[in-house]
């Protein structure tokens, strides 16, 4: 209906917005009748996201026209905010934002390298940052979620690793059950997500590819892929942050220390 | 019993961040077969110390000898095994007892047999327990199989830390037993703390009684305990 109204593309972009923001709104005023007061809150939300999200879409339009390399700094950056973002569920631990983001790069780097390598991202712009985005953000969650799991068991479980410590045990032992327990946790979420792929959601980039007119099998395919590219770099920036804060609940004589909240 | 010691401990202190002392300048030596005990009221330090001993916490000041050799100069897992501490609640590792048994001795590489696990387990009366599920066992059985994983190591100087306090009285007749069978062979050198004055009698030759951190008295039971 919205697109017989208008010819230009601009117009009909901006009076979509227009009609999502104001669908929010009822919603809004009915909450507010049941005593639900989130207005303020977000219609400030629905404002900072309106620009963000134009400012980003703004910014690749630049980039995307720009060479294969500007990839590089784009991609940097995302991780650099990644760890930064991820840091603060790291409370405690000493030097968690070079292991946070040393994890990063070698799990979600390590992934984008390879399969660019194998020719399975395109060298372009346009898929290197926006497919190499889901998979950050899909590892920096990992990342966070084994670093919670792993404090919280190691701080519930004290005395057990303690226990193994004073019969002479070394520290990576100690904690080793608590590790895989942190990792197989993180993992939870992207393997639930490729067995439910295609049954319980459509993901979607597949979505967008269909709509944009690409072959279903082969946007099916390619979904496939990116889950299986966000499994791996997830997995092994999970199991890479694991191997390497586990020492740092330890002081060089083998204490146990467990960080504050 | 032999004279030479294989334990002195000379100002040993450990401070918290806030000043407060939970162990202060506490000095005592132990004679090689020698059983001391610690006695004191609740936050005397009787349990800081034993972990002071076995290094699960560093100390402020003060020194740690074992057999002549600074306890800092001691690779961590060395110190543990030669110094062995049985925690007030024993914690069972997955598996079975014999499993528990073998865990440390698997941590340097090593692997205890079936007679080392039947002797071990004959020690402290659970002959016959190698193949029972850890979870399963008794409060009792549980602190007696805690006991015999750190024999497994042969520590020179063992450290109870309350043996039988997290017990229920019918469980704790059973665990002083084998503590009394095993220390009066004078083959084991041990520290043992407990708020227990009449089980300190029956375990040890020495005393040591703690307050507020601090060593206030210390001689034979007699002396320290009165008779």
């Amino acid at each position: 209906m919205i697109t017989a109204l208008f010819d230009n593309t601009w117009a009909v972009a901006l009076t979509q917005a227009a009609a999502a923001v104001l669908l929010v709104v009822g919603v809004l005023l009915v909450a507010r009748r049941y005593g639900v007061s989130m207005f303020g809150e977000a219609t400030w939300a629905m404002a900072r996201g309106f620009v963000q999200v134009v400012a980003v879409g703004s910014v690749l339009a630049v980039l995307l026209r720009g060479p294969v390399w500007t990839a590089l700094p784009v991609l940097l950056g995302m991780f650099a905010a990644a760890a930064s973002i991820a840091q603060r569920r790291a409370r405690g631990i000493p030097g968690a934002y070079r292991l946070i983001l040393g994890s990063l790069l070698i799990g979600a780097g390590g992934v984008i390298v390879v399969m660019a390598a194998l020719g399975v991202l395109r060298w372009e712009i346009a898929t290197l940052v926006p497919v190499g985005s889901m998979l950050l953000s899909n590892a920096m969650n990992a990342c966070t979620q084994m670093l919670e799991r792993l404090r919280s068991d190691i701080a519930a479980h004290r005395g057990d690793i303690e226990a193994k410590l004073a019969l002479g045990g070394a520290p990576a032992s100690c904690v080793a059950p608590y590790v895989e327990s942190a990792v197989r946790a993180s993992m939870i979420p992207q393997v639930n997500t490729m067995t439910a792929l295609g049954i319980v959601f459509i993901p979607g980039l597949m979505s967008g590819m269909v709509l944009a007119g690409a072959d279903p099998v082969q946007a099916a395919i390619y979904q496939f892929v990116v889950i299986a590219m966000i499994l791996a770099a997830g997995g092994l920036t999970a199991m890479t942050a694991a191997v390497l804060v586990r020492s740092r609940f330890f002081t060089a004589a083998d204490q146990l220390v467990v960080p504050a909240d | 019993m032999t004279t030479d010691e294989v334990l002195r401990v000379d100002g040993l202190t450990r401070r918290l961040d806030d000043g407060t002392a939970l162990v202060d300048d506490v000095s005592f030596a132990i004679g090689r077969g020698e059983v001391v005990a610690v006695v004191g009221g609740s936050g005397a330090g009787k349990s800081s110390l034993l972990r002071l001993l076995n290094r699960l916490d560093e100390p402020t000041a003060g020194s740690v000898e074992v057999d002549g050799t600074d306890q800092s100069a001691l690779r961590p897992s060395d110190l543990r095994r030669r110094v062995g501490m049985v925690p007030q609640t024993p914690r069972m590792f997955p598996g079975t007892v014999a499993d528990n048994l073998r865990w440390a001795a698997a941590e340097r590489g090593d692997r205890l047999g079936d007679d080392e696990i039947a002797s071990l387990l004959e020690r402290v009366r659970l002959s016959g327990y190698a193949d029972r599920e850890a979870s399963s066992l008794s409060g009792g059985e549980a602190q007696r199989v805690s006991l015999a994983r750190v024999l497994a190591n042969r520590p020179e100087v063992l450290l109870l830390d309350e043996p039988t306090s997290a017990l229920d009285e019918d469980t704790k007749g059973e665990v002083e037993t084998t503590l009394r069978d095993l220390l009066s062979s004078g083959e084991v050198t041990c520290l043992v703390v407990t708020h227990d004055e009449a089980q300190a009698r029956r375990l040890a030759g020495r005393a040591l009684r703690m307050r507020d951190g601090r060593v206030v008295a210390s001689g034979s039971v007699e002396e320290v305990l009165g008779r």
